[in-house]
């Protein structure tokens, strides 16, 4: 373990000088940030925890984002738990873990019995600080498609690199996130606030959208991000008037136009931005020119230092945002032999423009989660009477993308009045079978299925 | 059965396989409040495209975001009218 005595570029050296104070709120308490340069949150233990494998397992927001402010440089890995990771145990095995941090609300105990236990109190008390400066791996979770998450390794170098170095300090900027702080793309607006000296304001897990908005409001928003699925819930909730924020960003997901033009409309004086990243990758580039997709010329010059390209249609990444490795041997390479990060990601030229067309292999997102068709049919073609079944996405402009399955029935029983029924039928057989958000939203009876020359069925992207 | 109450009729069997609790339904009751969830709204929308035959969402030229349930019965019968005249 490399040790190094420094007055190093840490996450805390980030907020010792930046006066005049600035805090985070959640939805029960607010911190003076600034205090965390002579203080903590983890009542004294800072020390125990120097050059441990940390896993952060924080109930709320708040705790978090002082665990993680006080654990870079000391702790030797973060590894940072997303609500309702599944899979616990073998998460922290990967991690190599031996210490966590925990708040009052954390839950699943049993899984978390490693060696070292400390306590986050969203409160910061007078403590000496430790002179020592330990590179920290920064390890985010991948939000998959089914079981075990990936474990993906960044620095704080690769994390905050998109941030760049023009951006001053602003301490009247109010940054705000509907995307949690534990996934890459609300860790992104922790970071933002942090590295521009301003104030956040988290989300919490159960608030309703309309008091988390009236929220936003009083705390003077100015910069707001969220998925474009969470903007398309906020544009449905009339406290949506409660802020007016000079920033609006959009990350997560695509975005289309329609919700781009609903959010002009909505905040006609604001700036804005949609991010395209993910956990593997990094933030790849941002868009403000109002359109959705990017310009072509994107892929022509390196900008920033990030270079795309494009396999079969499918972006590709190199640059020092993207993450290290993943850990653990049982995964791909993150990164091919070239540096570059495969997205997964279909792209289509449309005149000067890039659009995204969908993911390889059908993978449908809905609200950031991701979803394999083929699971969907499998369980639809259990059903006696299917012969065979496609799901695909269907994207609205309102709701974002659902999950919508074609199915050819069996031809001896495809008479209308029964079709009602073989529709329920199958929908009870999916309730069943899978989550709530893999369910189709509606099954259409079809008579045939393209099937291509490779003999599969014929999925189109998107 | 009227837009209306296809609509409402809808809602009611949505929540029932959510299992989630419906509000009282009205013309005022702002949708975040009736107790159907982001995902309930898009089973709705693909639902009613399925019995009425129309996605008034999709078909519009700029992206409209209801804010109560009398909106959103409102965007239907618009987009029915539409569908009648063209």
């Amino acid at each position: 373990m490399k040790m190094v005595r420094s007055n190093a570029p840490s996450l805390k050296g980030r907020i010792a000088d930046t006066a005049p104070e600035r805090f985070f709120w959640d939805r029960a308490a607010r911190v003076c940030v600034n205090q965390l340069a002579c203080g903590t949150g983890l009542g004294g233990r800072l020390a125990e925890l120097k050059g441990r494998s940390v896993v952060v397992a924080t109930s709320s927001q708040l705790t978090t984002a002082l665990a993680l402010i006080e654990l870079d440089g000391v702790a030797r890995r973060l590894t940072i738990l997303p609500p309702d990771t599944d899979h616990l145990d073998a998460v922290i095995a990967c991690a190599e873990a031996d210490a966590v941090v925990i708040d009052a609300g954390t839950t699943d105990h049993g899984a978390l019995d490693l060696p070292l236990r400390v306590v986050c109190a969203p409160a910061i008390v007078p403590a000496e600080q430790l002179s020592l400066y330990v590179p920290t791996e920064w390890v985010l979770l991948t939000s998959g498609t089914s079981g075990v998450p990936k474990l993906a390794v960044h620095s704080l170098a690769s994390l905050i690199a998109p941030i760049g170095a023009g951006q001053r300090l602003d301490s009247a900027v109010v940054w705000g996130t509907f995307y949690d702080i534990r996934r890459y793309g609300g860790l992104q607006i922790f970071l933002r606030a942090i590295v521009g000296g301003a104030s956040l304001v988290l989300s919490c897990a159960g608030e309703p959208i309309a008091d988390h908005l009236a929220r936003l409001g009083r705390c003077g928003v100015t910069h707001l991000s969220g998925t474009p699925s969470h903007w398309r819930r906020a544009l449905m909730s009339p406290e949506i008037g409660k802020i007016s924020p000079r920033y609006v960003r959009l990350s997560g997901e695509i975005s289309d136009q329609a919700i781009l033009d609903s959010l002009h409309a909505t905040f006609p004086e604001a700036g804005i931005g949609h991010a395209y990243a993910s956990t593997e990758a990094g933030v790849a580039f941002e868009v403000s020119d109002g359109r959705a997709g990017f310009p072509a010329d994107f892929l022509e010059h390196d900008r920033d230092g990030v270079e795309l390209n494009l396999v079969d249609g499918a972006l590709r990444i190199r640059s020092p945002r993207t993450a290290q490795r993943y850990l653990g041997t049982q995964h791909a390479r993150l990164r091919d032999h070239d540096g570059f990060v495969d997205t997964g990601d279909i792209v289509e030229q449309r005149g000067d423009r890039y659009v995204f067309a969908g993911r390889r292999g059908g993978i449908i997102n809905v609200g950031g989660l991701k979803i394999h068709p083929e699971e969907i049919e499998a369980v639809i073609n259990r059903h006696p009477q299917v012969r065979m079944s496609l799901v695909r996405p269907k994207q609205n402009p309102v709701t974002g993308s659902i999950v919508i399955a074609d199915v050819v029935l069996k031809s001896e029983c495809a008479r209308s009045g029964d079709e009602l029924q073989i529709k329920n039928d199958i929908l009870a057989l999916c309730r069943e079978a899978l989550p709530r958000h893999k369910v189709p939203a509606a099954i259409s009876i079809v008579p045939a299925l393209d099937v291509a020359a490779t003999g599969k069925l014929a999925r189109r992207y998107g | 059965m009227s837009i209306k109450l296809t609509i409402m009729d809808q809602m009611k069997q949505i929540a029932r396989e959510h299992g989630k609790t419906l509000a009282p339904l009205h013309d005022n009751l702002v949708l975040l409040d009736s107790g159907l969830d982001s995902l309930g709204f898009a089973v709705l929308v693909a639902r009613l495209e399925d019995t009425l035959g129309i996605d008034p969402f999709t078909a519009a030229e700029d992206a409209m975001f209801p804010l109560t349930l009398g909106d959103f019965v409102k965007v239907y019968e618009n987009g029915a009218q539409q569908r009648a005249v063209a």
